[in-house]
């Protein structure tokens, strides 16, 4: 079962390696993964996708707490939450198929961010499944770049991952 | 305002965390810390003659003592000699602190003469590391380092520290670390009560009960608070490799050792058990056999001070995440108010039972190997003349193969931290330097390094130690002109296709090897000598002495588990008998 888990961590050297360090060590796999610091400067707020049952998804649950540099951690996927990714996609948009790709991307309410006179590059931000299908629905033929930032999310309502 | 250097500040942080000895060995980026080494007279240091001994040595004071050891050593190799030791240290959860010269710091990443990473090397075998940016943050860092090694589940830390930060030219204000205040680490000492409870009674109404105790009871000091809480349910106590010494080795209630090479009367209560309570034990693959005929009828408590080591391999039905101390403390406190006791009937029946299996097959109830005689001496009855030797009393230290197994069930331990040996990383090359470190710590005790002849020649240019600093301790090496444990499983695996395991008359006159060094050599070829050149060994109390015992090459270790797909209770006996 695919989860997603957010670690509040310390900013600082290497705390990244030995989160992404570890999933290699102990063999777990990373499907997605963004980091950035938070609104407090001395963290930084790590979300990743893995795939796993409850067993491998608890001891990597266990072995990230004992990270020193890791504070607090939270499997998203636990309970509600909402999850989005951001997606920059370059798109072959040439004469007659130029207005096909406007609709696709009016349906999925993306944003068409850069336009030359054979492409456009459309931004697009939904959770994996929504991102996937806009993919499907250009036709990978017409696909001519992606850049994705892997999963962020939070969880619903007042639950909080803070220090 | 004191003005120091940055290797001043690391010489005061180090004498303020109450060091008596730091194991190096000097080089180009650490020449600064050196200097001010010299111009100090707080502790001592202590010249090895390679960087894996000085992790070694370091670990060897510490499982002698408790006090978390320190390492020096420069860049480059010298950090990467250290590697073997502190992954030694990490899988046996030695608390360690390893301080890491660093080629200057506007040359790291250059490539530079000596430069390794090594942060991003010892990642993986570190409970944490650190690398100094400022002179000013050292006092503070060291103080962190010794904090995270020592508390916890314990572990090695790594300080790199770039040549520039240590120049005795640049001074800085030093400022004596505060108390560590740590926002992402908080280990947990106490146990949950309510679970605690729980296991106490689901442990008082077992029928067939095991305690089954780990390396972590030894280093949290709660040997003697599992002794009381065993004696007060009478139950059987089997310790794990890393536990020995945890329980008294001579004591009726202790079963021997498990897994692998356990005991014929530890797997099998194991296996029957209805309860098993593990303390500071981590259900390892020497231990389990195959992880899902583990155990079928237990239900299992499991106290760990490390939460991602309980129900890792083997799923805990009551676990409780605490101290070893701490939670055997307050189920000894519970156990004397609750009113429940345990069943006289079911204890009894459960005892026949388990000394039945010692009868039939235990190797303390009666001799399971061929006897000595004449040119033929038994690796074990070399450790029987062993503990006869030291009364049972020794700080011993062993390398890795047949000969720590044979020490292992042999030498009966009954006090912690008399048995010193590498079990998770299994390291060849770990005795020498770890009886010279806990030689150190215990001048007036007896410390044995059992060795092998082949385990031996891996760290043998510490005999050269071993005189500068005028240590007599004592290695008796089990020559069997072979590497035993690989030609044992050669034997039983491999159809006897001995595959690189034997020396073919190359090995060295070992006896002249220690007289050269400046030590004793002693050779023991017939058995009627054996206990007598024992006595004559221990006897030399300022010697250093290297017995070279030529011992049967055809012996195995039993009992030996069967792998793979095997239970606890699957074992050789001898080469033709199952358990």
């Amino acid at each position: 079962m695919r989860r997603i888990i957010s670690i509040l961590m310390e900013n600082s050297p290497g705390a990244l390696s030995r989160v992404v360090g570890l999933f290699s060590q102990r063999g777990y796999n990373i499907e997605t993964l963004n980091v950035a610091p938070t609104e407090d400067e001395t963290l930084s707020r790590l979300t990743l996708t893995t795939v796993g049952d409850d067993r491998k998804i608890e001891q990597i649950t266990k072995q990230l707490n004992k990270l020193i540099d890791v504070a607090k951690l939270v499997d998203l996927t636990e309970g509600a939450h909402i999850e989005r990714e951001l997606m920059l996609v370059k798109v072959r948009a040439a004469g007659s198929y130029r207005a096909e790709v406007k609709r696709n991307v009016d349906i999925f309410r993306g944003q068409i961010i850069d336009v030359t006179p054979t492409t456009y590059t459309v931004q697009l931000a939904g959770d994996t499944d929504k991102l996937n299908a806009f993919v499907d629905s250009i036709g990978t033929d017409n696909v001519l770049e992606v850049a994705r930032t892997g999963v962020s999310g939070v969880s619903r309502g007042e639950k909080v991952l803070t220090l | 305002m004191a003005l120091l250097s940055g290797g001043e500040m690391l010489v005061r942080s180090l004498a303020a965390e109450g060091v008596d000895f730091v194991f190096g060995y000097p080089g180009g980026a650490a020449l600064h810390i050196y200097d001010a080494i010299f111009q100090q007279s707080e502790f001592k240091h202590i010249l090895v003659r390679h960087e894996q001994a000085a992790t070694h040595a370091a670990d060897g004071y510490t499982r002698a003592t408790g006090k978390t050891g320190v390492v020096l050593v420069t860049s480059g190799p010298g950090a990467t000699n250290a590697i073997t030791g502190i992954a030694t240290a990490y899988m046996d959860s030695i608390p360690m602190v390893v301080i890491s010269g660093q080629v200057q710091s506007h040359l790291i990443g250059d490539d530079a003469f000596q430069e390794v990473d090594m942060i991003g090397m010892s990642r993986p075998i570190v409970k944490h590391s650190f690398l100094i940016k400022h002179p000013s943050e050292i006092a503070e860092t060291v103080k962190k380092a010794f904090y995270i090694a020592s508390t916890g589940r314990p572990g090695p830390v790594v300080i790199d520290i770039p040549k520039d930060m240590t120049h005795p030219h640049e001074k800085f204000e030093y400022v004596p670390a505060g108390p560590v205040e740590m926002r992402s680490y908080a280990p947990v000492e106490k146990g949950h009560t309510g679970q605690i409870r729980k296991a106490l009674q689901l442990l008082v109404s077992a029928k067939r009960p095991v305690i089954y105790t780990g390396g972590g009871v030894v280093q949290g000091e709660a040997c003697d608070e599992l002794t009381i809480l065993a004696k007060a349910l009478n139950a059987p106590v089997t310790n794990t490799l890393m536990g020995l010494g945890a329980f008294p080795g001579t004591d009726p209630q202790f079963i021997g050792m498990l897994g692998m090479h356990g005991t014929v009367e530890a797997n099998e209560a194991m296996h029957n058990a209805d309860v098993i309570l593990a303390v500071g034990a981590r259900f390892d693959d020497r231990v389990t056999n195959t992880p899902s005929k583990f155990c079928p009828t237990a239900k299992i408590i499991h106290i760990d001070i490390d939460p991602a080591s309980i129900s890792k391999t083997i799923r805990a039905d009551i676990p409780i995440v605490g101290s070893a101390k701490s939670v055997l403390t307050e189920m000894v406190k519970l156990a004397s108010e609750i009113d429940e006791t345990v069943d006289q009937d079911a204890n009894a029946s459960w005892w026949a039972q388990i000394n039945a299996w010692r009868e039939r097959a235990g190797i303390y109830h009666a001799q399971r190997y061929e006897p000595s005689q004449g040119e033929l001496i038994k690796p074990q009855d070399v450790i029987k003349s062993i503990s006869k030797a030291t009364n049972g009393d020794a700080f011993v230290t062993t390398d890795v193969g047949q000969h720590q197994m044979f020490a292992a069930q042999y030498y009966q331990f009954n006090k912690p931290r008399r048995w010193i040996n590498s079990g998770g990383l299994g390291t060849m090359g770990f005795g020498i330097p770890a009886a010279m470190g806990a030689k150190f710590a215990h001048r007036e005790a007896d410390v044995v390094c059992v060795t092998g002849e082949g385990s031996v020649q891996m760290n043998i240019q510490e005999l050269s130690t071993c005189l500068q600093y005028g240590l007599p301790i004592k290695i008796i090496c089990l020559n069997n002109q072979a590497l035993g444990m690989v030609r044992q499983w050669q034997d039983m695996n491999y159809d006897s296709r001995y595959s690189e395991s034997l020396y073919e008359d190359s090995l060295p006159d070992f006896v002249k090897l220690a007289e050269s060094y400046g030590h004793v050599g002693m050779q023991v070829t017939r058995f009627e000598d054996l206990d007598e050149a024992m006595t004559k060994a221990f006897a030399m109390k300022d010697k250093l002495v290297f017995m070279d015992v030529r011992v049967d090459q055809s012996e195995h270790v039993y009992p030996m588990q069967i792998a793979p797909n095997g239970s606890m209770r699957d074992m050789w006996l001898s080469k033709t008998e199952r358990n």
